[in-house]
């Protein structure tokens, strides 16, 4: 077993104990990276000098101060700050932009060891659910490379499946962390709305990002979570709560545990074949005790354009930040101020970006403002009413993380319209601020398939227990596409 | 079927100073037609007396020490603007 083989669990030990070094592991690393990268693009920057440099510094700590993650390789999407290293959101608006400062979730990760291994592709800004808005070129999914990883964060997840990193952060605004992991057959984790800082996370839609982690198995995705959640002085949306360690919560004991299968997540729209391996995922579950049943979600339906109005009139009020003047792309074809703006957003953008924060302008706009974005709201709090009724009584909902596996490269542009199935299961946990967790549950002609589960706010320990015991009894995780192979 | 011209596009971006081509605003006026289509869906929800919700978690008050502390150096932050002069970001002519 090679050393990129292991989870960030098996490489933490080994490191720990001292029987490989930080910098054995980051060379392993930084080689099987430049081998798979041709196939597979998941980097916009490998960070080859800086982790070099940084393993060795780790090596020359004594061993008894050493962090969680000492020496444990990480990848982290391009939207979350880090220090002198290049933040790029995928847009040509940032293509040289290079942070005066570390992200609060960065700050944990250099505190507890961890060794980023560079910036991961993503759709540009987060908008997008392929990675082929991205600026740099899209990403290709590692078990079948005529096919998207999937987006926002299309690179962290096929980072992680490829066997380049353990480990990787993402965000989630709409689905954008546990889709691309349904989609390339990893651990996805969305935690509750404020539990990870998110300063330093590019702002999209400020009332649905959130910072997610991406691993192999759940284990991992436990331990990495347990690092960097928690309150935030420079993050007032961030949660006072106590972060207890998840690892803890591993216990594969999940007798009594309350199930809640909304009919239409299983129903339209879903491919059949996904639901015959979710409702099998489900019967897994029933046999380790679980007590699975069907609920309605009577305003369900609404949750993807409720999702649009909200995450598009969030949006152009946080991106009109890139004027071209304070940091970033600055235009050269301009006379006056007023130019430069139009003609900075207009060559620093695409088209993705330019859609969404006109559609929002118009959604917020004078005449507009109550009969769609109002409205949006109020059925936003009709959605999470009828998710919270639901969690009166059951501890988790379960169904597919995703209609559909992998889209086939190109076949969907993009388009928001096409994703609408998708969108049902994914933009609840956003619009209602719960965890939501994709573990592997499956394949359909082989390409991986997510199963999702939602959860209780600050809960996330019921969703790693749940995905834990299920996955302890299925050997979905164990596959590893050929590329790890090096084929 | 919702209409959104090439002159509603302009009218719009304008209002976030995005420029666009001609090509722009025949691709974004039918994307955004169909898009205000999709939402008009919302149009069937019954929101009588149903408040808006802004956050889904409810936090009130977050309050801290309001105590100075070192930020970022001045250098450093002016040296990621474009262009910069005498501790100022510098920028095109305004007037």
């Amino acid at each position: 077993m090679t050393l990129t083989s292991k989870t960030a669990t098996e490489l933490q030990a080994l490191l720990q104990k001292g029987e490989v070094t930080a910098t054995e592991v980051t060379e392993a690393t930084l080689q099987t990276i430049e081998q798979r990268e041709e196939k597979i693009h998941a980097f916009i920057h490998v960070a080859k000098e800086e982790a070099t440099k940084r393993a060795e510094q780790l090596d020359q700590e004594a061993a008894d101060t050493r962090g969680r993650l000492f020496g444990v390789p990480i990848g982290i999407k391009d939207n979350i700050v880090t220090k002198d290293m290049t933040t790029t959101c995928a847009s040509k608006m940032l293509e040289d932009f290079v942070p005066v400062y570390n992200a609060t979730a960065i700050e944990k990760l250099e505190a507890a060891g961890a060794v980023n291994m560079g910036k991961l592709n993503m759709d540009e800004f987060a908008m997008g659910s392929t990675t082929e808005t991205s600026y740099f070129g899209n990403t290709l999914n590692p078990w079948n490379t005529d096919y998207v990883p999937g987006g926002s964060s299309g690179g962290s997840a096929a980072a992680v499946a490829a066997g380049e990193v353990p480990l990787s952060l993402g965000s989630d605004t709409g689905g954008s962390v546990r889709q691309p992991a349904a989609f390339c057959g990893i651990v996805g984790m969305k935690p509750t709305y404020g539990r990870i800082s998110r300063f330093g996370l590019t702002a999209f839609a400020s009332s649905l990002d959130q910072i997610g982690t991406l691993s192999r198995t759940v284990e991992d995705n436990a331990l990495l979570l347990s690092v960097i959640a928690g309150e935030d002085y420079n993050d007032s949306s961030s949660s006072a709560k106590a972060v207890p360690d998840f690892t803890a919560a591993l216990t594969g004991d999940i007798k009594g545990l309350k199930v809640a299968v909304p009919k239409p997540y299983l129903g339209e729209g879903v491919d059949e074949e996904i639901a015959k391996t979710v409702k099998e995922a489900i019967a897994v579950l029933e046999s380790l005790g679980a007590v699975c049943e069907e609920v309605e979600l009577p305003h369900i339906q609404y949750a993807p354009t409720t999702y649009y109005v909200i995450s598009s009139s969030e949006a152009q009020s946080n991106l009109s930040r890139f004027d071209g003047l304070r940091y970033g792309y600055h235009t050269e074809n301009a006379e006056n101020l007023e130019q430069a703006y139009f003609r900075t957003r207009q060559e620093g953008f695409g088209d993705e970006v330019k859609k969404r924060i006109i559609f929002g302008t118009y959604a917020m706009s004078a005449d507009h403002h109550e009969d769609v974005y109002v409205r949006a709201q109020k059925t936003r709090t009709l959605i999470a009413q009828d998710f919270d009724s639901v969690f009166e009584k059951y501890d988790v909902v379960i169904g597919p993380t995703a209609a559909t596996t992998a889209f086939k490269l190109g076949e969907t542009g993009g388009d928001q319209l096409v994703h609408y199935a998708n969108d049902v299961l994914a933009v609840p946990a956003n619009l209602t601020g719960r965890p939501a967790l994709s573990v592997p549950c499956g394949f359909v002609n082989e390409l991986p398939v997510g199963m999702q589960i939602m959860g209780k706010h600050f809960d996330e320990e019921t969703l790693y227990k749940v995905a834990h015991a299920y996955e302890q009894a299925t050997d979905f995780h164990k596959r590893t596409p050929s590329i790890q192979e090096g084929k | 079927m919702t209409t959104f011209s090439k002159e509603d596009v302009k009218y719009f971006a304008d209002f976030v100073r995005i420029g666009l081509s001609e090509e722009d605003k025949e691709n974004f006026s039918v994307k955004i037609a169909d898009l205000i289509e999709s939402v008009s869906n919302l149009n069937e929800v019954d929101v009588t007396g149903v408040e808006p919700m802004t956050h889904p978690v409810a936090m009130i008050n977050v309050l801290r020490e309001d105590q100075p502390k070192d930020i970022l150096d001045r250098e450093v932050m002016l040296a990621s603007a474009e262009d910069q002069e005498d501790g100022l970001i510098k920028v095109p002519d305004i007037l």
